[in-house]
């Protein structure tokens, strides 16, 4: 049997963001995988070190566009930490209403792309389709479609009237109509199945060791997700994290269609029981101290490191990004899959590659 | 002239369907997912012959979203270079244009014209739909041209053009 090594991107039809896998193929399966990363570096932690830290919330809220408001919540609620400063309610309510419409258009995107990934082209166009009433949401009440930019140390930035609360109710009345539509495909069509069931099984133990984050870990079987620390308003939500016990990409794919529906439920209840009063605090002083903060994001979660040594600028941030901590599990499943399995392996952990190099 | 006249034929079949290239250079997602958004239902860049390829040999548009820097600039040139001419770049979001709010950032040489030549720049943070599409459509009048050899001045931004 001959070996050979097949490169799997940077530029590639499957992903838009230049991944590079160094696949080791014999005949048509897969022995090794080697990922070669940097295509998307940048180096964002050492712009701390030039900028305000008040700018740097900008800046952190393009470490990653499908991220961006959790990014930015992360890295806030760790400042906020540092300085001792209180949100107001209203504004801990409207950071869950973003943080959650950004998820659902994190998970319809890349439910579209995994459809893509086994050749349903309708279905991704039917979910991008759903996706752009999300992004109308954000854009109506934040000004931007991707990158809201809303979010402030203290607070956030814009408020919502009554007239808009009821608005996002409406719209989400109609977005969770059309996912229940499409729902029954996903669950249940012979080929998505066939293409999805039993590929890249990730057992719990080997979850729990690879310190796989997010979906991919609730996939396996393991009921943890950061929401339940009680960030912003999540403490008094009522939510449980949705999971799944196969492990494979049918699973994976399950537990982000349930989170699409308790996202639209959390908003529900955000808007519900949206409390009025002041959208930010008086942030005073600068900065002095050390704290590591995490976040649930769409893809899993997220560790802000910051340290301050009370000068206008961040001395340390360092980001650990959830697909940072799942590519050892990507390099752990593909070995012993097809390479026509591939690209549905690969989307079935969601990498956000621009996230996990920074 | 019956060659002219063949000429001007080809010219007007390629702007009626042209195939572009989207590559990644260093963006934050922001403009890649907007990019894919042109192509959904809601914007439907199909309506207008145009199709997403990811073969370069096969585009006509290079849309290029994000920074340069010394790892994907290579790859970033391959494929300009493997292109058939008569080929169009556009660049797309504000670290496309000039390295955007990354400039200083010790891994960011600039913008994409730093390492190709770009024929319409595209701002905003990310861009919206519309003004990535307008950008494609002024990236055709520049294809419906006959090409020369000097011809290769940039044309003017898209800000302050009302959206198609």
């Amino acid at each position: 049997m001959r070996t050979s090594v097949i490169p799997f991107g940077p530029q590639h039809p499957v992903l838009p963001e230049p991944l590079q896998l160094k696949l080791t193929v014999e005949d048509e399966v897969i022995t090794e995988a080697v990922p070669a990363l940097g295509y998307v570096h940048r180096g964002l932690e050492a712009l701390a070190q030039n900028r305000d830290f008040h700018q740097m919330v900008q800046v952190t809220e393009r470490v990653c566009g499908i991220c961006s408001v959790l990014h930015a919540i992360c890295y806030c609620q760790g400042l906020e930490d540092i300085m001792g400063i209180t949100v107001p309610p209203r504004a801990r309510y409207l950071r869950v209403i973003w943080g959650e419409l950004l998820r659902l258009h994190s998970h319809l995107l890349w439910m579209g792309l995994f459809a893509d990934s086994f050749g349903f082209e309708s279905l991704f166009m039917q979910l991008w389709k759903i996706r752009e009433r999300v992004l109308d949401i954000q854009e109506a009440t934040t000004g931007n479609r991707v990158i809201s930019g809303t979010i402030r140390v203290g607070g956030v930035s814009r408020d919502m009237d009554a007239r808009q609360v009821h608005w996002i109710a409406d719209q989400l009345t109609w977005v969770a109509h059309q996912v229940r539509q499409i729902e029954p495909v996903l669950r249940e069509d012979f080929t998505i199945r066939r293409r999805t069931e039993g590929k890249g099984v990730l057992t719990s133990a080997q979850a729990r060791e690879l310190g796989a984050v997010g979906p991919v870990l609730r996939a396996s079987g393991i009921a943890q997700d950061i929401r339940q620390t009680g960030y912003a308003a999540y403490g008094e939500l009522d939510f449980e994290p949705v999971t799944a016990t196969a492990g494979d990409c049918h699973a994976r794919c399950m537990v982000r269609l349930g989170e699409i529906d308790q996202s639209i439920d959390l908003i529900h209840q955000a808007l519900d029981r949206l409390p009025g009063g002041d959208i930010r605090s008086e942030v005073r002083g600068r900065p002095q101290g050390e704290t590591l903060m995490r976040v649930e994001q769409p893809r899993g979660e997220v560790v802000y490191y910051i340290r301050a040594d009370g000068g206008k600028t961040l001395s340390r941030v360092r980001i650990r990004t959830p697909t940072f901590a799942n590519i050892p599990v990507l390099v752990k499943l593909l070995p012993g899959i097809f390479l026509s399995d591939v690209p549905v392996v690969v989307l079935s952990i969601d990498p956000c590659v621009s996230c996990l190099e920074r | 002239m019956p060659i002219q006249w063949l000429d001007k034929l080809i010219r007007r079949a390629r702007v009626k369907s042209p195939w572009l290239l989207h590559f990644d250079c260093g963006s934050c997602n922001g403009c890649d997912i907007e990019v894919l958004a042109c192509l959904t239902p809601v914007y439907d860049v199909e309506r207008f012959g145009i199709v997403n390829v990811g073969n370069p040999l096969h585009a006509d548009l290079l849309l290029v979203t994000g920074t340069v820097n010394r790892r994907n600039g290579r790859v970033l040139t391959n494929l300009y270079e493997q292109m058939a001419a008569p080929k169009v770049v556009v660049a797309i979001g504000s670290c496309g244009l000039s390295g955007g709010i990354f400039r200083t950032a010790y891994n960011v040489i600039g913008g994409v014209d730093q390492m190709i030549p770009v024929d319409v720049y595209v701002p905003g943070c990310p861009p919206r739909p519309e003004a990535i599409i307008d950008g494609v459509f002024l990236a055709l009048d520049r294809l419906s041209r006959p090409a020369k050899s000097s011809d290769r001045p940039p044309l003017k931004p898209v800000a302050g053009r009302s959206s198609p």
